[in-house]
């Protein structure tokens, strides 16, 4: 059964779901990454409800979007949107990690059904969809895209920039990159790792199409901005979103703790709650 | 079988892109991506042939990598081509990437081995099946002469899962004048002996075929499989060989530690260890022609002679 999202409450009420179901996953699994799901609930929420072309009753529509979850630690978010968007049920999200389980740790293509790459190691998922993207184009299908969302921490992997070189070369329309730039990465704060800015600058100057400084978590903002990536023609299109790590619990925005952390259990009630009342 | 001239002399990468262009003519649906190598590798002729199935990502292995799994992905047949020293550059995609969603990519490497010559160690592959025969879900395979790497391209494109198919650079004798024996997964018995077994792959088999005749004049029968298939390793054949001939040597253009000698003991060791010696490569090459290049590693019809000779001694 597929849900029904209509209205401004609908989606926000769906995007406090996601995250409730985020946390307690990754609690219930005493491992996973809660920071990268959070930040990334609300870009994804509204691109599947608004502009992603699936089919949770036909998961293998060979002639459907493609979305790429390149940076494959933020399973959570993904496993959450799909099992609230019909394509499991949400009582398999308590399998989240477990032995036996259909929602591995990180991203595993075609499981479950609705999961279109695998991932984990990062910076290849842009790759994987340029590819997939190619390949729609030489079958015609015109009306297909690809989305490929990556974590701004993924920008130091050399292989993002082959393929960022790649695409435009290819003039890759209908090929999306999502930036959520949450602005930590594994250890630390991406300025204090690795400085990857200015991101926009880098895309625009390999050849793409780039919208930035975009609120990742305003919803009309984001919807907004995914409308003016599908009009776009000639080639791939950037959207550099900033958002929050964490976001939706106060204690783990902006916390690098909350990279690959489970919550305690104090942390857990506290995050419920917080969550509770958005 | 009518008698004609024997065939020429070829590299076994020069059956690439032909073949290609045969598979697609025939209704396959392949896609071809290549790394800027196409012309050494011959998969630049797919592209004359079909350029909106030829893809370029220019000198970026990692990228044509994981591309050519979302082309896969997608329901394509894809070949990937660039030399065996830059496939191993991809490592990290071709496991994830392609290895674990078990996609039909077939990556055709040429240039492997230290026959590659003259652009010296950084360009002789000598690693290259251990890392690939490394992946699960990996078939592996080394063609003898053109003809069987034709065979073995057809094969990878009509077998499911992900292929590694290393392919030489010079110019070697025509070993199957005949046509091609090539069975996946089978080792092919080109001579029976009964004092010892010689497996090769590669350039080996040809070099190994002249050992044993070498060996005969000494009173000693060997029988040589041609392994082009490294994996799945076809541990029948050498059981047989092993029961059989009771000594078996490896000869191989590879490290012998990670390579298909080290496939084959470990084959043996839990059912027929027999003696067992190996003619491979110790170290890493330097320039020389490619025919010098092997005989700098004993990679030589006396080398593999000299291989049975020992392991006969230890029977």
């Amino acid at each position: 059964m597929t849900l029904a999202i209509e209205t401004p409450a609908d989606l926000a009420g769906l995007t406090g779901r996601v995250r409730r179901h985020v946390v307690q996953m990754v609690y219930g699994a005493k491992s996973g990454h809660i920071g990268g799901s959070l930040s990334a609930t609300d870009l994804m929420s509204v691109l599947y409800t608004r502009f992603l072309r699936h089919d949770p009753e036909n998961p293998s529509w060979h002639e459907r979007d493609r979305f790429v979850m390149s940076k494959g630690h933020c399973t959570p978010v993904q496993y959450a949107l799909l099992a609230e968007l019909g394509y499991f049920s949400t009582e398999e999200l308590d399998t989240f990690r477990r032995k036996g389980t259909r929602l591995q740790g990180h991203s595993v293509l075609g499981k479950p059904p609705g999961v279109d790459n695998t991932a984990g190691a990062l910076g290849m998922g842009l790759s994987f969809g340029l590819g997939l993207r190619l390949a729609q184009r030489l079958q015609g299908l015109e009306d297909s895209r690809v989305w490929v969302l990556m974590g701004d921490g993924e920008q130091d992997e050399g292989q993002v920039w082959e393929a960022a070189m790649a695409a435009a070369h290819h003039r890759a329309e209908g090929l999306f990159a999502v930036i959520d730039r949450n602005g930590i990465q594994n250890d630390d704060f991406t300025k204090t790792t690795m400085s990857s800015e200015p991101l926009d600058e880098k895309y625009r100057a390999f050849g793409w199409t780039v919208l930035s400084d975009l609120d990742g978590h305003d919803l009309k903002t984001i919807e907004q901005a995914y409308s003016w990536a599908i009009d776009q023609r000639g080639a791939p299109v950037c959207l550099i979103f900033d958002t929050v790590k964490g976001k939706g619990v106060s204690f783990m925005e902006h916390n690098p703790s909350f990279h690959g952390a489970p919550p305690s259990d104090e942390e857990f009630v506290q995050a419920m709650a917080e969550l509770a009342d958005a | 079988m009518t008698t004609t001239e024997a065939r020429a002399p070829a590299a076994t990468r020069e059956a690439v892109g032909p073949t290609l262009i045969r598979l697609q003519q025939a209704g396959h649906d392949l896609v071809v991506v290549d790394a800027d190598l196409g012309k050494s590798t011959s998969a630049r002729k797919f592209r004359d042939e079909f350029p909106d199935r030829f893809f370029t990502f220019g000198v970026a292995e990692q990228n044509m990598i994981s591309a050519a799994a979302g082309f896969a992905a997608m329901g394509h047949t894809v070949f990937a081509t660039t030399f065996a020293v830059f496939a191993e550059h991809a490592f990290d995609q071709l496991r994830m990437s392609v290895a674990q969603p078990n996609l039909d990519v077939k990556l055709v490497a040429s240039h492997g081995g230290v026959s590659t010559g003259e652009d010296g160690a950084s360009a002789q592959s000598i690693e290259d099946i251990a890392v690939m025969a490394s992946l699960p879900n990996f078939a592996v395979c080394i063609p003898a002469d053109v003809v069987e790497s034709e065979a073995i391209i057809e094969a990878a494109a009509t077998t499911p899962g992900p292929f590694y198919v290393r392919t030489a650079r010079p110019k070697t004798p025509v070993i199957y004048e005949d046509g091609p024996r090539f069975q996946l997964g089978k080792a092919d018995m080109l001579r029976d002996g009964s004092d010892v077994t010689i497996v090769a792959c590669g350039l080996l088999v040809e070099r190994s075929l002249t050992a044993a005749d070498q060996l005969a004049t000494e009173g000693i029968e060997a029988r040589v499989l041609n392994m082009a298939t490294i994996r799945p390793l076809d541990t029948d054949a050498l059981e047989a060989a092993a029961r059989d001939t009771g000594a078996i040597v490896v000869a191989e253009e590879h490290l012998a530690h990670t390579g298909l000698g080290a496939m084959c003991a470990h084959a043996l060791a839990t059912s027929s260890p027999v003696p067992m010696e190996f003619v491979a490569v110790d170290r890493y090459g330097e320039s020389a022609t490619w025919s010098e290049a092997l005989e700098l590693m004993n990679l030589t019809p006396e080398g593999v002679a000299a291989g049975v000779r020992r392991v006969v001694a230890r029977k």
